[in-house]
């Protein structure tokens, strides 16, 4: 197959490329320049694209790098402001792969006449090839498995998509890479939002995103106020930035530990509580998408909230998940991916 | 996925039979005559000019011939030919060493190329705006020579290039320095060349010019090296970016690169007294690629040829990717450009299409095809097949994913 794969500079997709190589496909590598912003960490920096090139170099494939900035701003950067703006937790590295990696990028790879995009995501794609239902499954390295970020994608993007380090294990990656003498087989991993600059030193926690928020929209004070007296806590700086769930920064009743319950970014109000607060039976989801067929309502299914969090146990509901066992609330922004087993059904962005 | 019979894009070959190079406005092959004139200096005439035993002196003697030859090509005197180690150096120099010299407000066009750019931005200059076809706005750039006067901090340097690096848009710069003269006396006016020697009479053009900046790879020259052309008017005003050795007239420290000056006159000589064939058999072969692309596929200039140099093919395909047709294209053995990328090597959306008036959108959709010296009608045949078969996939294949 003629295969173009998303080489972001690191040791996942470098990885994946020599793989593909090594299994006869034709290879192309390509690196989507995101953002012209001043972060250079992340998969936009030149650095990265440089590291990307290298390895292209090495393995003797073409490069090329493709500019997406504007549809980053407009699908992924804009969208972020927007949802904290209005006091919600957006994940942006999902919704890069909904608009950008898995769209923009797999029909442009489509166009270009590829029979496939690759990335060097830990997750497993099965059945593509079969004629059978295609099924997203969890990577084989559990520890690295980020199955979670890919739950957007339905079946139709599925079966031109081949992530090739799913099979391993990142130590069999890194192991793979040295052998290989690939250039980027020791680059650490890459951690946070990548268009967000990195908090600056004796910035304080989070001081990189507020400075790229406060930049682009008005962070207000908000007051915190205790769920179940009404009772005026304290102040936060900038409500904005507050996470339901959150502990830092929450006024502290003595001995009590207090979490946001809720942010209400009209009347600039956070309510807290105790833990046992923040414990609902129910998750409501937007932007529902399903990977195959839809589950009826009433089934049972494992969700997870988070990149690397716990599968709970849940049953589907017209509008979202129930929990069988109360569970801490989900920040409304976040993804909601649900599994029955290893496989990936679907997801929604908690409301 | 579907794949459309007629394109085969992905053929995983790295070299072609056939090639077609038409990004000549970024660099061309180097003329033999050229090649030929900077060997001895790579090897047994390796002397530094600023010595004083026969190795330096024949090293010398060459140098000056050089400087002779270019000074003859750009019509002036000897003594103004600066050389640099390029059109950025030189560009630089002109901006930042007039700045240096005599402080105050500096205009570009906002259509200058980054060299011009980006040192008039360190020194805050102001932007000159440009018509719907590219070409500068005098009626403004008066104006911005009258508010600079009035604020108290009066134009110290103009600086409009004589071709445009991405549309090939010829700049009036007869009546910049006309403007110039009127509105700003005092200024020094400064030209970027570097994409005109190949097409222009850069010495008529450019003779009200201050400054003028031209570079030896445009022009089948070797690259690092240029020159600063500094009239006599300017020079007791210029000061020096680079601080080293007094060579080059006290304006550019550092042993001369002898071997590239002796190929740039060389490549200089040749390119402008073969020019007027040059310019007429490329026109005819720009016109056949121009035509053949609006015929087949709707391509579109976005400015009328009559303004342009004759090597230049600035077409924009709506509806599709400049950055996929290239990609097409450079797969079958055809090199193209969008003409702008970033340290990344991403193909930027133009800041020359911006001011022109384009949106993101449309910007993202024109192609730069520069002809050359050395462009063969097997080669324009070529691309216009390519190109064609490219355009037409990615239409089709953009409207079948909706």
């Amino acid at each position: 197959m003629q295969v173009l794969v998303a080489m972001s500079g690191g040791v996942d997709s470098s990885v994946a490329a020599a793989l593909l190589l090594e299994q006869g496909h034709e290879v192309v590598g390509a690196t989507m320049k995101l953002w012209g912003g001043a972060s250079d960490s992340g998969c936009c920096s030149a650095a990265d694209v440089r590291d990307a090139r290298r390895v292209a170099d090495q393995l003797g494939v073409d490069h090329h790098v493709f500019n997406f900035t504007e549809e980053f701003a407009e699908t992924v950067v804009e969208p972020y402001v927007a949802d904290h703006a209005a006091g919600r937790t957006p994940n942006p590295c999902v919704e890069c792969n909904r608009h950008l990696k898995f769209r923009a990028l797999l029909d442009r790879a489509e166009r270009l006449g590829f029979d496939a995009l690759a990335t060097g995501h830990h997750a497993r794609v099965v059945g593509a090839t079969s004629g059978h239902r295609v099924r997203l499954e969890r990577g084989t390295d559990r520890a690295k498995d980020q199955s979670y970020v890919l739950s957007v994608l339905t079946a139709s993007e599925l079966r031109r998509v081949l992530l090739p380090v799913g099979e391993l294990t990142k130590p069999d990656v890194r192991a793979l890479a040295g052998d290989l003498g690939l250039a980027t087989a020791s680059k650490p991993d890459s951690q946070d939002v990548c268009f967000v600059p990195a908090r600056r030193p004796g910035g304080g926690y989070g001081a990189g995103r507020s400075a790229f928020l406060g930049e682009r929209m008005e962070l207000h004070p908000g007051a915190v106020v205790e769920a179940a007296t009404g009772r005026l806590l304290g102040e936060v700086d900038a409500i904005e930035l507050v996470t339901v769930g959150q502990r830092r920064g929450m006024p502290s009743g003595g001995a009590r530990r207090r979490f946001a319950l809720a942010v209400d970014v009209a009347s600039r109000t956070v309510l807290v509580g105790d833990d046992e607060d923040l414990l609902v039976e129910e998750v409501e989801l937007a932007s529902r998408t399903w990977v195959g067929d839809e589950l009826a309502v009433g089934s049972s299914c494992a969700v997870q909230v988070s990149a690397h969090g716990r599968p709970r146990p849940a049953v589907t509901t017209a509008t979202g998940v129930r929990y069988v066992e109360r569970h801490r609330r989900v920040a409304p922004g976040q993804l909601v991916a649900c599994y029955v087993g290893d496989e990936v059904v679907g997801s929604g962005v908690a409301s | 996925m579907t794949r459309s019979p007629e394109m085969t894009p992905v053929d995983g070959a790295v070299s072609h039979e056939r090639m077609a190079y038409l990004d000549h406005a970024a660099t061309t092959p180097m003329r033999p005559e050229a090649v030929e004139a900077m060997l001895p200096f790579l090897t047994a005439r390796f002397g530094n000019p600023s010595g004083a035993h026969a190795t330096s002196r024949a090293a010398r003697r060459a140098l000056d011939g050089a400087r002779e030859e270019l000074a003859d090509v750009l019509g002036c005197e000897e003594s103004e030919v600066v050389f640099t180690s390029g059109g950025t150096e030189a560009d630089n120099l002109a901006v930042l060493g007039t700045v240096a010299g005599r402080p105050g407000t500096v205009l570009v066009s906002a259509v200058e190329h980054r060299a011009v750019l980006a040192p008039a931005r360190v020194v805050g200059a102001h932007l000159g705006p440009v018509a719907a076809d590219g070409t500068i706005d005098l009626a403004a750039l008066a104006a911005l020579c009258e508010d600079a006067a009035e604020r108290g901090r009066p134009v110290t340097l103009v600086s409009v290039m004589l071709v445009n690096s991405e549309t090939g848009v010829i700049e009036p710069v007869a009546g910049v320095i006309r403007t110039a003269s009127q509105h700003a006396p005092d200024a020094l006016v400064h030209t970027d060349a570097v994409q005109a020697l190949a097409w222009l009479d850069v010495a008529l053009l450019a003779e009200g010019c201050d400054l003028v900046s031209v570079s030896a790879h445009k022009f089948g020259g070797p690259k690092g090296v240029g020159a600063l052309v500094v009239r006599e008017r300017a020079a007791p005003i210029l000061r020096p970016v680079l601080h080293g050795g007094g060579q080059e007239r006290e304006l550019r420290p550092g042993t001369q690169n002898v071997a590239g000056a002796v190929a740039m006159a060389t490549a200089a000589r040749l390119a402008v007294s073969e020019r007027a064939a040059t310019v007429e058999r490329v026109a005819a072969l720009r016109d056949r690629l121009a035509d053949g692309l609006v015929a087949s596929v709707g391509a579109i200039e976005p400015s009328s040829r009559e303004l342009r140099v004759a090597g230049s093919c600035h077409l924009r395909f709506p509806g599709v990717s400049a950055e996929e047709v290239l990609l097409l294209a450079d797969r079958e053995g055809v090199a193209g450009s969008t003409g702008s990328a970033c340290a990344s090597g991403a193909r930027e959306p133009s800041h020359v299409l911006l001011a022109m008036g384009w949106d993101e959108h449309a910007a993202r959709e024109a192609v730069r095809f520069s002809l050359g010296a050395t462009t063969t009608a097997d080669e324009v045949d070529q691309a216009l097949d390519v190109v064609t078969r490219a355009v037409t996939h990615l239409r089709r294949a953009t409207a079948g994913s909706g």
